[in-house]
């Protein structure tokens, strides 16, 4: 599926250019973060390369072909969980995936091991605090063995100690050959799992650079003067 | 006031004593809206998830004239009916006319409209929060619709109890296509209607707080059912 | 998905249970009129007469004009009601086979026991009627083309009035049957035509009383026809005239007779007067 080919995207809505011509090649390998203040378009961005919206004009290209037919996946900043027990939430994403029935619940039950939840599998999924529930959102993408994972600022609405535990399980997903593409606007976490930073500034990619280049030495000056002043 | 209480002394002596014209005047109302909102609602469900997560020319045009065929006035739908089950319409060959399939076949029209506008917006709004996640995991529409059907089901379930009440209680399209005959076609609301018009008051009355009864074990049944979802569920 | 085979279960064997119950009974449609089924004379003479033909008789009560109506869309089997012109007027137009008479009851004038037009103990209804214009008291009437509203206003126009150009504000046209006609007269406390039958029944008369009664003008012809099979083929005529052959016979006008409220006799049963 990898290099990933964005050509000039932009996505256009009530006037306004949320993402401003980006140009881009992601490939294989490394976290890659996508860095930027309020509004600089991330989610966007994020959403174009999901296949959620369509750009207005560019193109997206997937190695060679559009779309990498479902071997990728998506959490959101808000841990979206069906009315069914956590083990049902991570065997529905692989229903759709087509995988077949005895697989679906071995892997279902492997995958809220790793996570952690192995235990809280047969509690309905509403029911559990918001780190557990998006533990179960990793657990459900996870499951379906994506080449890669999109996630949307996954612990914004977290505390720090259940926003560790995500990132611990981030890296794990990492470590199983998955690309991790991911969007957060706090530095720490962007300098804890990143490899390599994409700048977003208004919509329009102002800097690429890996992780401790990137902080120590931004080359643009909306980079440096994002780094200033956010709040690590 | 002496009516009312009245009332209530033959309401309690047809309940206790299990009168038998009572229980199959209730039995027959029962039944005869029991199935038009199962129909109802094996239509109207799939239909309000439809308009909800689908995106069709004329979309929101239904979405209007479905809000508003929820006020139906019943005697107009017996009136239309009435015309179309008639010997001398079009539908008249079945010879369905005064039996308790043109009464479900009322009511169904009259619920329908109700069922679909409502789990219409229930699920519509489901829909917002589960919208792009669905789609990340590859649900095309039809999926997602029944995905949101059966996640949604209980306030569905309090959906399709207040359909059967809106029927239940219905008297104008009843008494038109069943023409309120005895022991055939005469429910609860026509048999107040009846004897009312016979003068017969606290019999009315009675019969009227059978059917309020009724309708009260409805709504509490509604309420339990989303109490009891909302504990074990979330 | 199980759903769609279980769903489609459920729809067969509900249209079942509606529909198949009734394909199996015996049964004619009777179109008649308000005033006979609230007088209690079906409840008491269809039994008779299912337990001894076996056929169930359904009967749908309307106005004389709706039953009539009814019956000329095909929608009922027999006409039973109490309008000779309009009964034969039917006849006349094909729809019926052929009118046999069957039984009288009469109307009778209640009114308020104040009695502000003066007319109770009378025996003269037109006379009586022109009391009360003259006195413009309440009148209520059923306004519904039914049978007693066809008497009702044959009657004014037997006493020289045209109520429709000389009716003012007393004269209330409710275009109700026969019981709510009454809740209303009792509750405004005014002068109306009902049937004896529906009278007699009748459990709120508030401050309502007979008043007039018993002259040969208020006497109220019942008439049975069988639907014109040849307009509409479906109409079960043997059932049908069954039904009138039996209602007519010495058993049927027996059974008439023996109907009482109160030890008092209601209808009067005369098949044997052709000329009715």
């Amino acid at each position: 599926m990898l290099p990933l080919v964005l050509d000039a995207i932009s996505f256009r809505a009530g006037g306004k250019a949320i993402i401003d011509r980006v140009s881009v090649e992601i490939s294989t390998g490394p976290r890659t973060v996508i860095l930027g203040p309020n509004g600089a378009g991330k989610s966007v961005l994020m959403r174009l390369c999901h296949g959620l919206f369509e750009p207005t004009s560019g193109t997206i290209v997937w190695q060679g072909s559009n779309g990498g037919h479902r071997r990728q996946a998506m959490v959101f900043q808000r841990p979206v969980m069906l009315r069914r027990s956590a083990l049902a939430n991570v065997i529905y994403g692989m229903r759709l995936a087509g995988i077949t029935s005895r697989e679906r619940e071995l892997r279902a039950r492997d995958v809220l091991e790793a996570v952690g939840l192995l235990h809280l599998s047969g509690r309905p999924a509403r029911m559990l605090s918001g780190g557990e529930q998006q533990r179960v959102a990793l657990a459900r993408a996870w499951a379906l063995n994506p080449e890669v994972l999109f996630l949307d600022e996954p612990t914004a609405n977290l505390d720090p100690g259940a926003s560790r535990d995500i990132e611990n399980i981030i890296a794990q997903i990492h470590a199983s050959g998955t690309k991790i593409i991911m969007t957060t606007h706090n530095l720490g976490q962007a300098r804890r799992l990143a490899d390599e930073i994409l700048f977003l500034h208004q919509g329009r990619l102002v800097e690429r650079a890996a992780v401790e280049p990137f902080f120590r030495q931004p080359e643009s000056a909306e980079a440096a003067s994002f780094i200033r002043d956010e709040i690590p | 006031m002496n009516e009312i209480s009245q009332a209530f002394g033959v309401a309690g002596a047809m309940i206790l004593g299990f009168d038998s014209k009572l229980i199959e005047i209730v039995l027959l109302s029962v039944s005869v809206s029991l199935v038009a909102v199962v129909i109802a609602s094996i239509i109207g469900l799939p239909l309000g998830a439809a308009m909800a997560v689908g995106r069709f020319p004329g979309r929101q045009a239904l979405i209007v004239v479905l809000n508003a065929l929820m006020g139906l006035p019943p005697v107009v739908v017996g009136l239309v009916v009435y015309l179309l089950l008639s010997r001398a319409g079009p539908l008249g060959q079945y010879g369905i006319l005064f039996t308790p399939s043109a009464m479900v076949v009322a009511q169904t029209i009259l619920i329908v409209p109700i069922v679909a506008a409502l789990s219409r917006q229930v699920i519509e709004d489901a829909w917002q929060e589960y919208r792009e996640q669905l789609r990340s995991l590859g649900a095309g529409s039809v999926t997602s619709a029944l995905t949101l059907l059966w996640d949604a089901r209980f306030s569905l379930v309090t959906i399709v109890l207040a359909g059967f009440g809106r029927a239940a209680a219905e008297v104008g399209a009843v008494m038109i296509v069943g023409g309120n005959i005895d022991g055939v076609t005469r429910v609860m609301t026509t048999a107040i209607a009846l004897e009312t018009s016979k003068g017969d008051l606290p019999l009315a009355l009675g019969l009227g707080m059978v059917l309020l009864a009724l309708i009260l074990m409805l709504n509490a049944a509604a309420f339990w059912v989303k109490e009891a979802a909302q504990r074990r569920f979330g | 998905m199980k759903y769609k085979y279980l769903i489609k279960n459920v729809i067969f064997i509900l249209i079942l249970l509606t529909t198949g119950a009734q394909a199996q009974t015996r049964f004619i449609t009777v179109a008649s009129t308000t005033s006979t089924e609230q007088s209690g004379m079906f409840k008491h003479l269809l039994p008779i007469f299912q337990k001894k033909t076996g056929i169930e008789v359904r009967v749908v009560a309307l106005g004389t004009g709706q039953a009539l109506d009814m019956a000329r869309r095909g929608d009922a089997d027999v006409v039973f009601v109490h309008t000779k012109a309009a009964e034969e007027k039917f006849i006349a137009e094909g729809y019926g086979v052929k009118r046999l008479p069957v039984m009288y009851n009469d109307f009778v004038l209640v009114g308020p026991k104040s009695d502000p037009a003066k007319i109770a103990g009378g025996k003269d209804i037109l006379e009586a009627l022109r009391k009360v214009k003259g006195a413009t008291a309440p009148f209520v009437s059923r306004g519904d083309r039914s049978g007693t509203h066809m008497a009702e206003l044959a009657l004014w126009k037997s006493s020289g009035i045209e109520i429709e150009k000389e009716k003012g504000p007393w004269y209330r046209d409710t275009g109700q049957g026969m019981g709510p006609a009454l809740n209303s007269a009792s509750s405004m406390n005014g002068y109306i035509l009902t049937d004896r039958a529906t009278w007699i029944s009748f459990k709120n008369r508030g401050d309502l009383a007979i008043l007039v009664e018993g002259d040969q003008r208020l006497f109220n012809q019942y008439g049975v026809i069988l639907v014109n099979p040849g307009k509409h083929q479906h109409v079960k005529k043997d059932l049908g005239q069954a039904f009138i052959d039996w209602v007519v016979s010495s058993d049927g006008q027996q059974a008439i007779a023996a109907y009482k409220i109160g030890g008092e006799q209601l209808f009067f049963p005369n098949a044997n007067d052709k000329g009715a």
